[in-house]
This record gives structure tokens, C-alpha cells and sequence, in this order.
């Protein structure tokens, strides 16, 4: 009987493991939109009021109906992922949830005071005084940080449990703070925060990059188009070079997660650093190897050791090391492009007050959006498998945290069926909202003299 | 046997929790159920719109109160949480299923209405609404028949599929399209729709009648599946009951003299006292009779930090919350809004602004040419050196 139910939970466990992954590489989209989006928003919805600036408060408006699809689809993918942490994973939250559960309950508040303003936002735009208007899209932001940080901290705690007693697989005590600012906290925080920042913000300006491309260049793309570049370009050198740091203290905190995204296999010096390639039986294929140059980064000498995964017994070493290697590769090529973009951008605007005309910039700033959602899902991607094969770091291995319940893989399948639904409808609805509002405008202006009178131009017809 | 004060506060607050998400996602749910039973096209247009105009703008808010219960479950009270999850593994997939539904019926209903997917994305929306009040009643009623045991494991069919959990989730549904109604009537009321005000209480009361109907006859299966509650319920929370009862029929007289606010008061007073009852009757039991608060719940520091929590959840969501219903009941929030003011002046503004061009052409020039002259002089100064 035990046996059987060990095999059932075994299978179990891909399935689940899956199911996660795609969940929270959905939600987290749609987490980054409800983390950096306001920011942008409200800058045009400002500049709108503040310089009488109809192209400015015309983007403010359009992205808050944008935003209404976008929160929404992120508020229930939230709650399903909030419903996951039990179904999927009922030891993790039977035994840790004391200690786990506590940022979760704080992100609680502040999500829902960032529910509760994005509605009063989205809906007040008629009704309220355009200033108070604007105030109430200021908790927006605030709110999104601090959840963020929340939600980060509990990730971050799996990564580096703290702030609790374990006895007879009990939890005694508790020391919340503990738990909120683990050894991961304030690398993890930063590090997403910046990447939300950047998903939000290149993804909003690949879209009038687009526009800018076709030739629409008039003030109203020019600002949908620099506003959130620059909130997003901003913060790309900032990125990079807080990666670098984060990656130091994943050497120290989680030597066996750095192997893996290094292909370290036995602890040594001198090591070589690997750009790309496939590692099978002990060889590098295809990669591109600088000597010494792992140690460097490591310990600025080709001396430092670097701990390598023979060192742990074959049962706790990381799986699926090609996974997080290449995809922390990904990563940071990524983040180094996009940090090129922004330079450019920076440049040409520093000296030239425009936006640069040529094809070798727009291409790469209408794919920056994309781009900048790959490397924050590369990210997590080392982060979470980079952890395994523990949930808790150290304490409590995922197949054995995992569900009892049969029944994983059905679920699973529907998962998968709806997110890709979804995703695809998600891309269509802003699509088709822009295609609308560019039938309401009338036609490029250059040189014509009547522009068509827009009588019936409206964003809404009334409810029906 | 005393239980930690601070897990009775917790608790509590677990079920107001579930008592405000009775109310006020309850009511949207009953909305959904509405609207699906609102007929054809051309018949449901004005009830429809009423209900979107009244359930949207706060439909984001409402939405988040579970996340809150279940975060409060699984810090507070982890063993039962882990239990619930694992044994009610179906009914709480599919619960979560009309959630998801629900949610994406909202976000693209109004995109949809273009397309002409209107009726499918309709039904979806609608649909989802009997789906997830039924199987979060059929796992509340599960839970109360003491089934659900942390001695188990894997999926148990048993603790649900029986009379009283499934009972338990049909009157979960009437009692949401009764709320739904109740609210309904109220916001045409308040919007002068005399007619919409007509075709909400006939609907108010007849759901209302129906959930009565259905609690009796689930007070009758309580009596075999779940003997710990029914006792406690016609016992020590009986006063609660009753003051449900009356409550609720009181609302029902009220909906015929067409009392508003007095209605929607009551009617919150009758879902409130029945949610209290059923956690007294469950007192002092997590899990009926398996688990005790004393014996599941998280360590004294956990608990306090859910206090904090709690504190925190008073001082900015409480009157977060309030405020949007604040504006929603003074119609401060418009679902549509039109920006052909805004279309006019953008293309003027286009058609008028030449755009102002200050290129520092030479400034440009000065700091790439000392940049080469730096790097051309670094790389003479280390041929030098070789
Ligand atoms: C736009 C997104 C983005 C960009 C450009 C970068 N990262 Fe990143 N990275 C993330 C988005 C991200 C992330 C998705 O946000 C992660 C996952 C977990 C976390 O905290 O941040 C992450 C994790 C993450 C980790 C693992 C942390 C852990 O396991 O806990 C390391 C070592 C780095 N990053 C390093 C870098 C370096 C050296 C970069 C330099 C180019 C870089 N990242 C650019
Ligand atoms: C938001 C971006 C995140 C992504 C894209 C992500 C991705 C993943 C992936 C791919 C897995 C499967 C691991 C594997 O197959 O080896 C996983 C597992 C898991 N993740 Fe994350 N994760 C994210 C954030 C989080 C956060 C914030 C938490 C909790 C605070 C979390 C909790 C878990 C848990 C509990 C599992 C299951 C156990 C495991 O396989 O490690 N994840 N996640
Ligand atoms: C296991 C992991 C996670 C769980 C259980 C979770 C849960 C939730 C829930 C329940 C909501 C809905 C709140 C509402 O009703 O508005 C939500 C929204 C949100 N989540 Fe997550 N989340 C997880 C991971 C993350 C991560 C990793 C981030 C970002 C760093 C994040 C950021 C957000 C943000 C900003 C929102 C609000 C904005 C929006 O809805 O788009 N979440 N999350």
C-alpha cells in the first residue's frame, strides 16, 4: 500500500511540477503589467493634465483600458496560483506554511488595495476631478512594489529558508521578520522589480515602435513610444549590473544552483567560463569557453575555487543543468542587448532630441518587448529549477511535498488548454482595440489639409 | 479544553472573510446567474445592462477577498489547509475552474460584444457562475460532514459526494442569485429604473424563497452526513440560525413593500448570521471532529502576524473598500466613456505642431571625436609599451 502510494505520488510529480511552471510563467507576465504599468501611465496622464496635453492624456486613457484587461487577467491567474500552493503542493504549505505563509498574507493586503484603486482608476475617468483622478492611480504603484516585494520574499525564502524552528516535521516557532528579509530577499527584490520595470516598459514601446515603423510618426506615437522606453531603458544598466551581484551571491548561497548555470562539475580553480554549449558525460559542446575567466568573475583571481555539483551526492544534485545554464545565458545576453538599445536611445536623444530613424534600431525596439519577457522567464527559470530537486532549499524535496491526489495530470491538460487560450486572446484583444481607435483617428495628417471630421469618435459605445 | 485566543480571533476573521465573499462576490456571481437567465438578445438588453453597469466597476475589488481566506487558512491553520486540498482535490479543481471562467468572461466581455462572440463569451460568464458558488458550497459542506481528515490521504469522494455537500453547494448557488437580486434591486432603485426594480424583486424573491427551501432540506441531510454541526446548529448556534431565519424572511417582506436599504441590510444580516453559525457550529473544530483549533493551528508568532495582517488589512483595505463602493453607489464610476474630445485635439494638435528640433550636432561631434582620440591614444601608449 505505501509503496503504491509512493509510485502515485512519483507520478505525480512532473505533472505538478509542469502545471507550476506554466501557471506562475503565465501569471508573471501579467504580475510585471500590474507592478510597472501604472508608472508609466500615470508620467502621460500627468504631463496630459499638468501641459494640457491631449496626445499625452489620450495614451493615458487608452493604456488604462488596456490595463483593465491585463489586471484582470492577472488577478485570476493570481488566484488560481493561490489555489495551486495547496492543491499541488499540500506538504509544502501543511508544514512551512507558518513561516511561508506570512508574506503571502501580506502581499494579500496590498493586492488588494491595488485591485480596489485599479478599479476606482479604470472607472473614474469620467466622474472624478481629473486631479483626484490622478491621485487615486498613485497607490497603484505603491501598492504594486510593496506586493511585489511580498511575493519575491516568499520566493526568495524558498531559496533561502530562515526564521523558523522545525520539530518532528513541525513547525514551533516563527520569527516573522526573519522569514520576510531571508539571505535572498534583498537580491531577489531588486532584481524583479528592475525586470518588471522592463517587461512592462519595452513591451508598451515595441508597440509604437511598430507604429513608428509603418510611418505613423506623428506626437502621439512619438510619446508612446518614449515614455515607457525610457522608464524601461532606465533601468537596463541598473539591471545588468545588479545581476552581476545577484549571481555572486547565488555562488555563496546556493553553490550547487551556480554549478549548474556554469557547468562546474567538480570543485576546482582556474575554471573556464562557458558561453552557450550543451554539456554531456563531462564535455562542453558547442559552447564557447574562456579560460580562467569563471573564477575571475567569481573571485577576480584565476585562482578562486569554484564549488563544483560532485561535491553533493547524486540524489541532491541539480537536474536539467543544460535548462539553467542556457537559460541563464539567455538571460544575460538579453539583458546586455537591451542595455545596448537603451544606450543608443539615450544617445541620440541626448544629443539629438529624436528618436532614431533607422531600420538597425526600430526592428530591435519593436522585439525589445519580447526580449526583455524572455529574459525575466530565462530568470525565473534558473531560479526555480536551478533549485532542484528541493522546494525548500535544503529542508524539503519536491517530490515530497507534492499532492496525493490523483487527478494532477487532468488538471494539467486544462491548465495548458486555457493559458494558451488565453494568451492568444490576450494578444488579439489590444490588437483589435488599436486597430479600432486607429479607424477613430483620422488619417495621418502630413500635408492634408481637411483632416475627416471624427463626429461618432468613441472609445466605448455605451454598455449595449 | 480553552483554544489560543489568538487562533479564535483568526478564525473569526476567517469567516468574516467568507461572510464579505458571500456578500459581495456572492452578489456578483448572482449577477452572472442573471444575466444567463435574462433570455434572448433582445428580451435580456435591459436587465444585462443593469447588471454590468452595477457589477463591473467593482468586480476587481470583490475578486480578491478568497485570495485573502486562503491565505489566512494556509498561514493559520496549514494541517487543515493541506487536508481540505488534498481530499477535496476535484470539487476545489473545478471551483477554481468557474473562478478562472469568470474572470476571463469578465476581462473580454466588453471586447467581445464587437466581435460578435457576445453570445458565447456570455454563456461562459454566466455559466462559470453556477460552477464556482456550487463546488465551494459542496466544499464547505464537506467539510462540515467530517470527512475530511488529516489521517487520509489522496482524493476522497465520499467526504463530498453525499446529500448534504451536494445540498450544501445548490443552496450556495440560490443564496448567491438571491444577493445578486437583493443588490440588483437596491441599484436600479437608485437609478430611478422602476421597471428593472419591478423584475429584480420578483427574482429576489423568488430565489429567496428557494434558498430557504433548500437550507431546510439540507438541515434534514446535515441531520445523517454530519452529525457534530447539525447538533451544534440546532444547538448551541441556534440563536444565530434564527436570527438567519428571521432575517431572511423579514427581507422577503421587505422586497414586497420595497424597503431598500432596509432590504440590503437585512439580507447581509441573514448571509452574516448563517456564516456565523456554521462557524460556531464547528466550534472547536477545524475539521469536524478530527482537528481542533488548539491542535492545528500555526505557532503564536504566526498567528500574531496575521493580527498584523488583520490590523493592516483595517487600516488600507477597509477603507479602500469602502471608498469604491462610496463612489460606485454615488454612479462616480462609468464603465464607458468616450474620448472623441480628446480623437479632435490630437489631430489638430498633429496637424499644427512642428515639432521643435534642438540637435547639438556639434556637441555630438566634440564627444565622439575625443572619444577616438582617447582610444587612439591608448593604443599608441601601449604599442610604446610593447
Ligand atoms: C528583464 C529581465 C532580466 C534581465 C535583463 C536580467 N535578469 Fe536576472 N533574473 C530575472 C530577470 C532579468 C528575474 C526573472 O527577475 C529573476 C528570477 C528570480 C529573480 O529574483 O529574478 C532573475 C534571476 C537571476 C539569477 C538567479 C537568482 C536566483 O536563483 O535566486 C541570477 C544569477 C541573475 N538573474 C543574473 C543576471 C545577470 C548577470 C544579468 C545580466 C545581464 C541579468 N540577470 C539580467
Ligand atoms: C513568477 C515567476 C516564476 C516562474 C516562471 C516560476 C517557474 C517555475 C517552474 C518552471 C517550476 C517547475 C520547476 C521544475 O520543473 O524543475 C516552478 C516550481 C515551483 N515554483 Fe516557481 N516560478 C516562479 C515564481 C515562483 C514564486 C514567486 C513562487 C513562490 C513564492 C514559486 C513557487 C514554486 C513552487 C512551490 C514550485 C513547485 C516546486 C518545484 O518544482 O520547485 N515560484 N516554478
Ligand atoms: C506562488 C506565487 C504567486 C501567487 C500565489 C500569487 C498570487 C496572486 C494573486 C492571488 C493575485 C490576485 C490579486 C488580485 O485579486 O488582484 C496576484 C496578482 C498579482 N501578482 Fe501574483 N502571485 C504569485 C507570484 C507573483 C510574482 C512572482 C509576482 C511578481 C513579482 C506577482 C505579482 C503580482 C502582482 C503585481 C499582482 C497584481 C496585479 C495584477 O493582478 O496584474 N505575483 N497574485
Amino acid at each position: 500500500m505505501l509503496t503504491a502510494i509512493g509510485t502515485l505520488a512519483d507520478h505525480a510529480v512532473i505533472p505538478a511540477r509542469s502545471q507550476m511552471g506554466a501557471s506562475l510563467g503565465f501569471h508573471i507576465i501579467f504580475a510585471c503589467f500590474g507592478i510597472a504599468f501604472p508608472l508609466p501611465m500615470l508620467v502621460a496622464h500627468w504631463r496630459g493634465l499638468r501641459h494640457d496635453d491631449a496626445s499625452a492624456l489620450l495614451l493615458a486613457r487608452r493604456w488604462s483600458k488596456v490595463m483593465a484587461v491585463i489586471f484582470a487577467v492577472g488577478a485570476v491567474s493570481g488566484t488560481v496560483l493561490s489555489f495551486e500552493l495547496g492543491l499541488l503542493w499540500p506538504t509544502l504549505m501543511g508544514t512551512y506554511g507558518p513561516a511561508y505563509g506570512i508574506p503571502f498574507s501580506i502581499e494579500g493586503i496590498w493586492f488588494f488595495v491595488e485591485a480596489i484603486f485599479t478599479a476606482v482608476y479604470l472607472y473614474g475617468w469620467r466622474k472624478l476631478r481629473p486631479w483626484l483622478h490622478w491621485w487615486t492611480g498613485v497607490p497603484l504603484v505603491i501598492s504594486g512594489i510593496l506586493g511585489a516585494f511580498s511575493v519575491v520574499a516568499a520566493n526568495s525564502w524558498m531559496n533561502q529558508p530562515s526564521g523558523f524552528t522545525l520539530s518532528h516535521g513541525r513547525i514551533t516557532h516563527v520569527n516573522p521578520w526573519a522569514v520576510m528579509f531571508n539571505r535572498a530577499t534583498p537580491w531577489e527584490v531588486p532584481h524583479m522589480l528592475l525586470a518588471a520595470y522592463m517587461v512592462a516598459g519595452f513591451t508598451t514601446a515595441a508597440v509604437y515602435a511598430v507604429g513608428w515603423m509603418r510611418g505613423r510618426r506623428d506626437r502621439y506615437h512619438r510619446l508612446g513610444f518614449l515614455i515607457p522606453f525610457v522608464t524601461a531603458g532606465v533601468c537596463a544598466p541598473v539591471q545588468v549590473a545588479f545581476g552581476d551581484s545577484v549571481a555572486r551571491a547565488i555562488e555563496q548561497q546556493q553553490p550547487l544552483k551556480f554549478a549548474a548555470m556554469e557547468f562546474v562539475n567538480r570543485t576546482h580553480s582556474h575554471v573556464t567560463e562557458w558561453l552557450g554549449g550543451i554539456y554531456v558525460n563531462g564535455k562542453v559542446y558547442f559552447g564557447l569557453g574562456i579560460p580562467d575567466f569563471d573564477s575571475i568573475l567569481v573571485g577576480y583571481s584565476p585562482d578562486a575555487k569554484v564549488i563544483g555539483w560532485r561535491s553533493a551526492p547524486p540524489r541532491d544534485r541539480p537536474q536539467l543543468i543544460n535548462l539553467v545554464h542556457l537559460a541563464f545565458d539567455l538571460m544575460v545576453v538579453l539583458g546586455i542587448a537591451l542595455l545596448v538599445l537603451a544606450a543608443w536611445q539615450g544617445w541620440v536623444w541626448w544629443f539629438r532630441r529624436a528618436i532614431p530613424e533607422t531600420k538597425w534600431f526600430l526592428i530591435p525596439a519593436a522585439l525589445s518587448g519580447l526580449a526583455a519577457i524572455t529574459a525575466m522567464e530565462s530568470g525565473w527559470v534558473v531560479t526555480e529549477v536551478g533549485r532542484q530537486p528541493w522546494v525548500v532549499y535544503r529542508m524539503l524535496r519536491t517530490s515530497d511535498a507534492v499532492t496525493t491526489s490523483s487527478g494532477v495530470p487532468v488538471t494539467l491538460v486544462a491548465t495548458l488548454l486555457i493559458y494558451a487560450v488565453l494568451t492568444c486572446v490576450v494578444i488579439l484583444v489590444p490588437w483589435l482595440m488599436a486597430r479600432r481607435w486607429r479607424n477613430q483617428r483620422p488619417s495621418p495628417p502630413e500635408g492634408a489639409e481637411s483632416a475627416p471630421p471624427v463626429s461618432d469618435a468613441r472609445d466605448d459605445e455605451p454598455v449595449r | 479544553m480553552t483554544q489560543p485566543w489568538q487562533a479564535v480571533v483568526v478564525g473569526i476573521a476567517l469567516f468574516a472573510t467568507m461572510a464579505a465573499y458571500a456578500l459581495f462576490t456572492g452578489a456578483d456571481f448572482g449577477g452572472g446567474i442573471w444575466d444567463l437567465l435574462a433570455g434572448g438578445t433582445e428580451r435580456g438588453r435591459r436587465p444585462r445592462t443593469a447588471i454590468d453597469a452595477s457589477v463591473t466597476p467593482v468586480w476587481e475589488g470583490n475578486q480578491t477577498w478568497i485570495v485573502l481566506g486562503i491565505v489566512l487558512v494556509f498561514t493559520a491553520f496549514p494541517t487543515a489547509f493541506a487536508a481540505i486540498m488534498t481530499s477535496l482535490f476535484v470539487p476545489l479543481s473545478l471551483a477554481l475552474l468557474g473562478i478562472l471562467l469568470r474572470g476571463i468572461g469578465f476581462a473580454f466581455r466588453h471586447e467581445a460584444d464587437r466581435v460578435r462572440t457576445e453570445q458565447s463569451a456570455g454563456a461562459l460568464f454566466a455559466a462559470s457562475s453556477f460552477l464556482a458558488p456550487f463546488f465551494l458550497g459542496v466544499t464547505v459542506g464537506a467539510v462540515a460532514t467530517g470527512r475530511v481528515r488529516t489521517d487520509r490521504t489522496g482524493n476522497v469522494p465520499d467526504a463530498w459526494l453525499n446529500p448534504s455537500a451536494l445540498m450544501t453547494g445548490a443552496l450556495f448557488v440560490a443564496a448567491c442569485a438571491y444577493i445578486g437580486a437583493v443588490y440588483l434591486v437596491g441599484d436600479s432603485h437608485r437609478r430611478g429604473d422602476e421597471g428593472m426594480v419591478r423584475y429584480f424583486s420578483k427574482r429576489a424573491l423568488a430565489a429567496g424563497v428557494v434558498t430557504g427551501v433548500f437550507a431546510g432540506i439540507n438541515l434534514v441531510f446535515l441531520h445523517n452526513d454530519a452529525p457534530y454541526v447539525f447538533h451544534r446548529l440546532v444547538g448551541a448556534a441556534l440563536p444565530l440560525l434564527i436570527v438567519s431565519i428571521v432575517a431572511g424572511a423579514t427581507a422577503l417582506g421587505l422586497v414586497l413593500i420595497r424597503r431598500v436599504w432596509l432590504l440590503r441590510i437585512t439580507a447581509g444580516v441573514a448571509v452574516g448570521a448563517v456564516v456565523a453559525a456554521w462557524g460556531w457550529a464547528q466550534y472547536p473544530y477545524l475539521l469536524p471532529t478530527s482537528l481542533s483549533l488548539r491542535e492545528g493551528s500555526a505557532p503564536t508568532a504566526s498567528l500574531n502576524a496575521e493580527l498584523v495582517v488583520l490590523v493592516m488589512a483595517a487600516v488600507f483595505v477597509v477603507p479602500s473598500f469602502v471608498y469604491l463602493y462610496w463612489l460606485q453607489q454615488h454612479e462616480k464610476l462609468v464603465v464607458t466613456e468616450e474620448s472623441g474630445d480628446l480623437v479632435r485635439a490630437v489631430a489638430r494638435e498633429n496637424k499644427t505642431a512642428a515639432r521643435p528640433k534642438r540637435p547639438h550636432r556639434v556637441l555630438e561631434a566634440m564627444v565622439i571625436g575625443a572619444a577616438a582620440w582617447e582610444l587612439l591614444r591608448e593604443a599608441v601608449a601601449r604599442m610604446r609599451r610593447k
